[in-house]
């Protein structure tokens, strides 16, 4: 390796024009090397992005592309923001994502502070809790539908077996109180591991000589952990929130598979309603107001919540 | 002061190991037992399948697999007879049911389509992605700052809101079904991973190795080239380990942009049924063989792992 190098130094430097000809200034070579990634960026994001801006404007419809478009200026947003249907897909959206970050962040939290413990074999384990959050959304979640059979399905036969309710009346997927619930239930098994290997990270950075001190002062258990391990791991637990929070904002795959928003519109999370609006019904004007305003949503929670960390960061 | 740490003052004591220990191995087998299932169905036949109570013992069998790689057709038993002896396993099974191979099923090809996308989006973003690293991290790029947040942006939006536009892009273009449209969007959504993945690990490469080389005579180029990417050899391995699994995986887009020739394996598995209702054991074959490539690679990565899902914000 060394010989390699030295080799090539030694071809190299006999021609010092070399690098007036070659070489192109080192300007040049920046904008050379990130215009391809800027350029592909505005191609197949913001260019959309505009052009879904302006569809949201008129009353287009993609199956129908030879109709004539009109402008409905902001006909369509003023319509999404009186839809009684729209507001309860919010509501089953903020519904799926409180109750998933909450259960994950306790959980993942739990499981960190235990794996912090460095018992024997700790990686190992820690590595097999990983997997799941690994795997497609989509094709897990597709199978979870079995699982959740009634009868058939291992869910419904280990909850019957320990509830002793029959395993017939499990019906997860089609009761309509059940339903919300199977969809935090297969999100909470996926994405556990991943709130849980972000405030391992927490937990690992705080330094030894922290809780050193802290026991010479004769602090408690309970007082080191409100005191040192809880804020200092704050900004890691925060950033994982927000990373669950935009994600699950935004699901799609997973509930698509497993209830396809049912039964009725219980699980119709945002987009899917998106998704029915778009592709279904064809509502492309409409559906791309709509996208717009889960777009400027998403955005603006997370420049609010990136401001928090940052506050939180620095104290 | 003692030397001896082993008996650190906030070590946890062995008792708290025990427990803690005892917790993460229940939560650890019992999250994995889903896996497992799949794994298991994968070998069982079609009536077992679907036995109350679930089968946890059975008898294995290749039926999953024959039915996920073939369609077959309902025969009466006189026109099952008249045919010559069965030529294989699969055959054989398929006779058994009353039934023959019809012909291939359409798993092949779907699993094809997302190697090969899976791999050029990949190839594509990782190659963007390395160039723009590395500009971000060694020159006064204007406005860089804003820049990275509007590469990282495009991550924000909803896939569903992306392709309604998308779907139209394409339309227009001829690109609607095909590997290449498939690949040039998921190269746009990865780039922007691969961007402040790349930053990170190219920061990490001290800057005076390229000043070295350039002091013996090597160009701009030339020392980007021959001592900065040797030295980036793991970062980039990692992050094209991370585009692979993203693409590999997705699904919203697959399911909307594609239909028939291009479409990959995600939105294709779910669509796989049998005679009365979904064929549960295809479908979990199907699933296996599309998770093992994955599970590989998260042992491989778990090492990285905690840098990619948070786009290099968390290093240990």
């Amino acid at each position: 390796m060394l010989n390699r190098t030295a080799e090539n130094v030694a071809r190299a430097t006999p021609e010092p024009l070399a690098r007036k000809v070659r070489g192109i200034s080192d300007k040049g070579l920046a904008w050379l090397f990130i215009s391809p990634t800027i350029l592909l960026l505005l191609a197949i994001n913001i260019f959309p992005l505009f052009w879904a801006i302006y569809l949201s404007f008129t009353n287009y419809r993609a199956n129908r592309p030879n109709e004539v478009v009109k402008n409905l200026g902001f006909a369509n947003y003023q319509r999404i923001l009186g839809d009684k249907d729209i507001w309860i897909a919010m509501q089953t959206t903020a519904h799926f994502v409180f109750w998933t970050i909450l259960l994950q962040t306790l959980i993942g939290f739990t499981l960190a502070w235990l794996i912090d413990r460095k018992f024997r074999g700790h990686a190992f384990w820690t590595t097999l809790i990983l997997v799941p959050m690994m795997l497609s959304p989509a094709v897990v979640g597709n199978f979870w539908r079995f699982l959740y059979e009634p009868q058939i399905g291992l869910f419904a036969y280990a909850i019957s077996f320990v509830t002793r309710i029959p395993p017939t009346d499990i019906q997860m997927l089609s009761n309509v109180s059940l339903a919300p619930w199977s969809i935090i239930i297969v999100d909470t098994w996926m994405w556990t591991p991943y709130v849980m290997l972000i405030c391992l990270a927490g937990l690992r950075s705080i330094p030894e000589y922290i809780y050193e001190a802290a026991e010479v002062d004769r602090a408690s258990n309970w007082r080191q952990f409100w005191s040192i391990t809880l804020p200092m791991a704050l900004p890691f637990i925060m950033l994982a929130v927000l990373f669950r929070g935009i994600e699950n904002f935004k699901m799609f795959d997973m509930v698509n598979l497993l209830t396809g928003g049912g039964p009725g519109s219980t699980t119709e999370v945002a987009s899917i309603t998106l998704k029915r609006q778009a592709f279904e019904s064809w509502r492309t004007g409409y559906s791309s107001a709509f996208a717009i305003i889960l777009f400027v949503a998403v955005f603006g929670l997370a420049n609010i919540y990136v401001k928090a960390l940052n506050k939180v960061k620095q104290r | 002061m003692s030397l001896t740490t082993a008996h650190s003052v906030v070590a946890p004591s062995s008792n708290s190991k025990r427990i803690a220990g005892t917790i993460i191995v229940l939560y650890a087998l019992i999250s994995i037992v889903p896996l497992l299932w799949i794994f298991a169905t994968s070998f069982k036949t079609p009536p077992d399948s679907i036995a109350y109570p679930p089968k946890i013992l059975f008898q294995p069998s290749l039926e999953g697999y024959c039915n996920l790689f073939t369609t077959r057709t309902r025969q009466t038993p006189e026109y099952i007879n008249s045919l010559g002896p069965a030529t294989g396993f699969c055959d054989e099974t398929t006779r058994k049911r009353n039934m023959v191979i019809a012909g291939p099923s359409n798993f092949l090809p779907r699993f094809v389509n997302s190697l090969i996308i899976a791999f050029g989006s990949t190839f594509c973003a990782v190659f963007l992605g390395t160039l723009s690293a590395y500009g971000f991290s060694r020159f006064k790029v204007p406005l860089a700052d804003d820049l990275l947040f509007f590469i990282l942006s495009t991550r924000f939006m909803p896939p569903i809101a992306v392709a309604i536009p998308i779907y139209l892009m394409y339309r227009e273009l001829g690109l609607s079904d095909t590997a290449l449209g498939m690949i040039l969007l998921y190269t746009a959504v990865n780039v922007s991973l691969a961007v402040w993945l790349l930053k990170g690990f190219i920061d990490e490469i001290p800057r005076e190795y390229e000043e070295a080389a350039m002091i013996d005579g090597y160009t701009r180029l030339q020392a980007f080239w021959r001592t900065v990417l040797p030295q980036a050899t793991t970062g980039i391995a990692a992050t094209a380990i991370f585009c692979l699994i993203f693409a590999w995986n997705e699904y919203a887009f697959a399911a909307l942009l594609t239909s028939g020739t291009a479409q990959t394996a995600p939105p294709f598995i779910p669509t796989i049924i049998g005679e009365g209702g979904q064929d549960w054991p295809a479908v979990a074959a199907g699933t296996t063989i599309f998770l093992v490539p994955i599970l590989v690679f998260t042992i491989l990565l778990r090492k990285q792992l905690l840098r990619g899902i948070t786009f290099g914000a968390v290093r240990k």
